[in-house]
């Protein structure tokens, strides 16, 4: 099982999650966030006194997936997350050991 | 038989009631009208009609009372509480709202007569003290057509306003306890004294009989000088916000800011209009002069903007629309529509260079600018008024043939000018040297600024034990 993160545009969120939902993947964990990269921030002019926002908002995914399902996740992330310029996010995979369903205990892959 | 008979009565009742007019007519006048009789008929004429004026003009100055009360709260609560960090918005609007409790017990107690009851030329006396003989009947030293009643209410809601403009420049520092000390103190000693010389009868500025006669229609002088000196000499005495300038503190919502200012906007017909304290033509005419002044203000704010940092923002164009406002309210019931749209253009343009490089220049923490908008705005509506003011608008100045005289500059009245620079000095002393001793006497007794860490836990929680925003609660 891998743990796909994906940082995201927040306007590209609607595509990636359709995207994933073709892919056969519904489960996933949204959170705003903000954050710093290479894509400078912008400045904000509040009566003369101006403002440096370097952090700015994103779209946190975060999903589990097993092994066999994962490149065809990142792959549609990366095709409905795309707009070609700096600041699209990044994606972050790694090795989950176990699931536990809460409900009734259920482990593995069949709690997915 | 004895139907016939009933008939016949009946017949001749109705005769003699068709014959009475006829008979009434026929009947020769009075020879000599009962004079006095005529006498009271018209006097009775007389007071019908003065009441219906005075229904009129009361039901004008009760709706525009309740107007100024509304720019208070929510108004400028909204409007600086937007201004402010997330932490701090409630206490923010607490420090508007709490004035208006505040200062309304202080005015039934004191405050209305050490304004308006006939003492020195620098304060009035004690005589309306618990608002004692404040009742239905007018007082012609003020509004001859209104209960005295309505006169002391609608004079209140300036009362609370006033203090509550000067809570920008000290906006999340304040402690709440030492702040309230503050106002009743400056409510009595700043606020009263300056009130009574403009307006009150006898006063050292008022426009008929004071030594200076000085144009505040509305209270440029008296509202507007006075908190926003008084703003600036507390942001000093305070200090800065821990962390200011360095640290970023944007406002937290411009949508809120947005709201007051638009209540502001629409409250101010009732500072302006209703300072005419009756519902004629030249409540209009300040009406009118009031909204001209606005509109122009917002467009030189967001103009000078748009030239400088190549937008035209949401916070600069109703800022300006209030420095518009504040400029515009000692001169609204002297000045024409044209007039109306200079003044307002000049203090968009020069409250926006006050707030953005002046404040910049000096340092000090203004924090929501309060003196830049207020302090400059009024200053430079009280001189304005003396160049703008025109007995064709208001002809307060008569010779003794009773013919109206020049009233300002461009009227051909150059002695005016002098006269505004007094109000305006008068003002700018009495803001200085009065916050300065009430701001040591507060800091004194409570402690002026909260301690470092209720600053950075914001001023909601450490003075209220709430929270503006429980999003996250279920």
């Amino acid at each position: 099982m891998i743990k796909i993160e994906a940082i995201i545009q927040t306007s590209r969120f609607d595509s990636v999650k359709d995207a994933l939902k073709e892919a056969g993947i519904e489960g996933m964990t949204v959170t705003d966030v903000r954050g710093l990269g290479r894509q400078k921030g912008h400045t904000e002019v509040y009566r003369g006194r101006e403002y440096s926002m370097d952090l700015l908002p994103r779209t946190k995914l975060e999903l589990v997936v097993p092994d066999r399902l994962v490149d065809t996740a990142v792959e549609a992330i990366l095709k409905s997350a795309r707009s070609g310029k700096i600041g699209d996010g990044k994606i972050f995979l790694s090795k989950v050991d176990q699931v536990i369903r809460i409900r009734n205990e259920e482990r593995g892959e069949g709690a997915l | 038989m004895r139907r016939s008979r009933i008939a016949a009565v009946f017949l001749i009742f109705l005769l003699v009631l068709c014959a009475l007019p006829l008979w009434a007519q026929s009947s020769p006048p009075p020879a000599s009208p009962d004079s006095s009789a005529l006498a009271a008929r018209i006097s009775g004429l007389q007071q019908q009609v003065a009441d219906a004026r005075s229904a009129g003009d009361n039901a004008w100055m009760l709706v525009s009372a309740a107007l100024v009360l509304m720019m208070t709260g929510p108004g400028l609560a909204l409007f600086y509480a937007g201004l402010v960090r997330k932490k701090n918005v409630l206490a923010t609007m607490m420090q508007s709202f709490a004035l208006m409790a505040v200062i309304t017990v202080v005015w039934a107690l004191v405050g209305y007569s050490l304004c308006f009851h006939s003492g020195n030329p620098f304060l009035g006396g004690l005589g309306y003290s618990f608002l004692h003989g404040v009742g239905p009947a007018p007082n012609p030293d003020y509004a001859a057509t209104i209960p005295q009643q309505t006169f002391m209410i609608y004079q209140l809601m300036f009362a609370i306003i006033t203090p509550g403009l000067i809570t920008g420049s000290i906006a999340e520092r304040a402690r709440f306890s030492a702040l309230m000390l503050f106002m009743i103190f400056w409510s009595l000693l700043v606020y009263s004294p300056m009130a009574h010389m403009v307006w009150g009868a006898g006063g050292l500025l008022n426009i008929s009989g004071g030594r200076f006669p000085t144009l505040d229609f509305a209270g440029g002088t008296v509202v507007h000088i006075t908190s926003g000196v008084s703003a600036l000499i507390a942001a000093l005495y305070l200090g800065k916000r821990v962390g200011y300038p360095k640290q970023p503190m944007p406002p937290h919502s411009v949508v809120l800011s947005f709201i007051g200012a638009c209540l502001l906007w629409v409250g101010w017909f009732g500072f302006n209009a209703g300072s005419a304290l009756a519902a004629g033509s030249l409540a209009t005419s300040a009406f009118v002069a009031t909204h001209f002044a606005a509109a122009s203000a917002a467009i030189g704010w967001a103009l000078a903007e748009w030239i400088r940092n190549g937008k035209p923002s949401v916070l600069g164009a109703i800022s300006g629309a209030v420095a518009g406002l504040v400029a515009i309210t000692p001169a609204s019931g002297f000045v024409g529509p044209m007039s109306a749209l200079a003044i307002g253009f000049i203090a968009g343009v020069g409250c926006y260079l006050m707030v953005a490089t002046v404040k910049a220049r000096f340092g000090y923490d203004d924090s929501l600018d309060a003196f830049g908008v207020h302090g400059a705005g009024g200053t430079i509506g009280a001189l304005l008024t003396g160049v703008f003011a025109t007995r064709a608008v208001n002809p307060v100045f008569h010779d003794a043939a009773g013919n109206a005289l020049p009233v300002g500059l461009l009227d051909g009245n150059s002695s005016q000018i002098l006269n505004q620079l007094v109000g305006v000095a008068i003002a700018w002393i009495l803001a200085i040297v009065g916050s300065l001793v009430i701001l040591k006497i507060a800091d004194l007794l409570l402690g002026l600024r909260v301690t470092e860490e209720e600053e950075v836990e914001g001023l909601d929680l450490s003075q209220h034990g709430e929270e503006g925003y429980n999003l996250e609660t279920q």
